[in-house]
């Protein structure tokens, strides 16, 4: 360290690391810490209270349990896609490929808006559930497909590299050693993808857990049926009662900070096991 | 060094299929290609395609004079004024802070730095739903500093500057995460080579990084326009939502839609599709180009 600093040549050192300081805490850090302290005021039983209420903790269940499932339907398909997107040649491939990324760049209320249109009894893929008494839209499998869109791209775009990555030696080596592609696949293949798949599991978890535009839409909203933990906070801050909102906005932000050092952890796996840069 | 930046930025590596297919151990049997193929292609039909397609339909149901219309009735034209505001502030500066974490990331040595990465990728982990509650909690009428503003009778909370605050939030790091990695990657030898040769630190960045960073950097801002544009959840729950003042195109759309105003909805909402769309195309085309640019710079 000593020696870098010796033989520092680059100017800019104080000013753009105090700016990216300076900022990062005006804009990120102070206001965050807003929660923290706004609960810390608040005295133990009171935040128990607002955080931990029933309407609340069923929405905690809805949000962890739909956020999970939506993630876990996505890890099967969208390891079938960049499979797919990586392995074979079909066409329009290309546009595939690029529209993966649509949930990142399409605004979540229209998303949540288009998705409602589609599943609700008239629409699209609603009226063919219709007949069946199955409803979509305003339950919480409507949740779970808005679930399912914003979390997609989280699964594709982090297995993918990896695949491209993948040498044929090892599939190569397990065939000429007579193993047959189902077994290269679980044996060779699937090991090597695993640290991937669990890091856009996470990703994508993460993602869902806090999502709100595409959701409320296609929710129904229905107290502890189909309320969502973000939308918790927006009733509570609705009824001006801004301590319970901070007290439910203080867990979420310990799940995305637990989350955040999962997903770390995650990326280091995946470098170790592939040694590519995460 | 640069194939680094192709493969993060997610390059298709074009007849990379071929690759595993003409390949007999890495050749699947075609009816786990089609099964494969069809069972993937289907369920991206369904939960990307179908959507997208839907709003175009919804939007153009009443025809194409109710369309114009709802896109220039005066709350649209206020809510896409807002928008392009918003944007107008938030990008430049997100992409200002961008280029300086990832030049004192990149070119120095300092401790904590690690952890200065983490915090930076924060605001992606946080619910906007939260991001919209932090500046209540400091900006709100009960908030830390919310009386001595209404004392100077200045507004932040339910006004243009919380609706702004919240954009720069949850945009934050959509600049500095393309930089840091590719900065690192690039090393600092060409600015300590240029720097040595007499070249001053604004010559240096101009002429020497970037021209390197470029298209990351155009990467990172497309992203962030995207995002600045279409942002909801932490709009929302700053924005007070008074037609005419402190509308979003997003928050726009919710209203229309919490009318039963569908079609309208929907035309506003066909706005935004564009710009997803156009901002992937323009995301294509900078990876094509990475793509392309590779090869050359390993040989040189």
């Amino acid at each position: 360290m000593a020696y870098a600093h010796a033989r520092r040549v680059l100017p800019g050192f104080g000013l753009s690391l105090g700016f990216t300081l300076a900022y990062l805490s005006l804009i990120v850090l102070i206001p965050l810490s807003a929660v923290f302290i706004k609960s810390a005021g608040m005295g133990w039983q009171a935040f128990l209270d607002a955080a931990t209420g029933p309407r609340v903790v069923a929405s905690y269940k809805l949000s962890f349990g739909t956020s999970l499932l939506a993630a876990a339907i996505n890890v099967v398909f969208g390891l079938l896609l960049a499979w797919g997107l990586v392995r074979y040649t079909f066409p329009g491939k290309k546009l595939v490929d690029a529209l993966i990324d649509l949930p990142f760049a399409l605004p979540t209320a229209v998303a949540g808006i288009a998705l409602t249109a589609i599943y609700a009894k008239n629409g699209w893929v609603g009226q063919l559930f219709e007949p069946f008494g199955i409803k979509i839209a305003f339950t919480p499998i409507g949740i779970l497909i808005a679930l399912i869109f914003i979390g997609l791209p989280f699964i594709v775009r982090t297995v993918q590299p990896i695949l491209e990555d993948l040498d044929a030696e090892f599939e190569e080596a397990a065939a000429s050693l007579g193993a047959t592609r189902l077994q290269t696949f679980r044996r060779v293949v699937f090991p090597t993808l695993l640290p991937a798949l669990l890091t856009g599991f996470a990703l994508a978890f993460a993602r869902a857990v806090g999502e709100y535009g595409s959701v409320i839409f296609i929710a129904g909203n229905i107290p502890f049926v189909s309320e969502i933990t973000p939308l918790m906070i927006i009733t509570k801050l609705e009824q001006y009662d801004y301590e319970g909102a901070t007290a439910v906005a203080s867990v979420m932000l310990i799940v995305s900070f637990l989350l955040l050092l999962v997903i770390n952890g995650l990326q280091a796996w995946t470098s170790r096991r592939t040694g590519r840069e995460a | 060094m640069a194939g680094a930046v192709a493969a993060r930025l997610g390059a298709p590596n074009s007849g990379s299929a071929t690759r595993f297919e003409a390949n007999l151990a890495t050749r699947d049997l075609p009816w786990v290609k089609y099964a494969v193929l069809g069972l993937g292609l289907a369920y991206f039909a369904l939960f990307l395609l179908l959507p997208l397609i839907a709003v175009f339909v919804e939007a153009f149901r009443k025809g194409w004079n109710a369309y114009i219309a709802a896109l220039t009735e005066p709350d649209a034209l206020s809510a896409i004024r807002l928008t392009l505001l918003a944007a107008a502030i938030s990008v430049p500066l997100n992409l200002i802070f961008g280029v300086a974490a990832a030049w004192s990331i990149a070119k120095f040595d300092f401790p904590g730095k690690h952890l200065l990465i983490t915090f930076i990728d924060l605001p992606f982990s946080v619910s906007p739903v939260v991001a919209g509650l932090i500046y209540v909690l400091i900006f709100g009428a009960q908030g830390w500093i919310g009386p001595w503003l209404s004392a100077h009778d200045i507004k932040v909370i339910f006004a243009v500057p919380g609706i702004v605050l919240a954009t720069i939030f949850v945009t934050f790091p959509f600049v500095a995460r393309e930089l840091i990695p590719l900065m690192q990657a690039q090393g600092r030898d060409e600015e300590e080579a240029a720097v040595t040769l007499g070249a001053s630190g604004l010559q240096t960045f101009w002429r020497v990084t970037l021209p390197n960073i470029k298209w990351a950097l155009l990467y990172g801002v497309i992203l962030c326009n995207a995002r600045a544009m279409g942002e909801f959840g932490a709009v929302s729950v700053v924005s007070g939502h008074i037609r005419g003042e402190t509308n979003t195109m997003p928050l726009h759309v919710e209203i229309l839609y919490n009318e039963y105003q569908f079609a309208a909805a929907f035309a506003v909402a066909s706005l935004l599709a564009l710009l997803a769309l156009v901002t992937l195309a323009v995301k294509t085309y900078i990876e094509w180009r990475a793509s392309q640019v590779a090869p050359e710079e390993k040989t040189s």
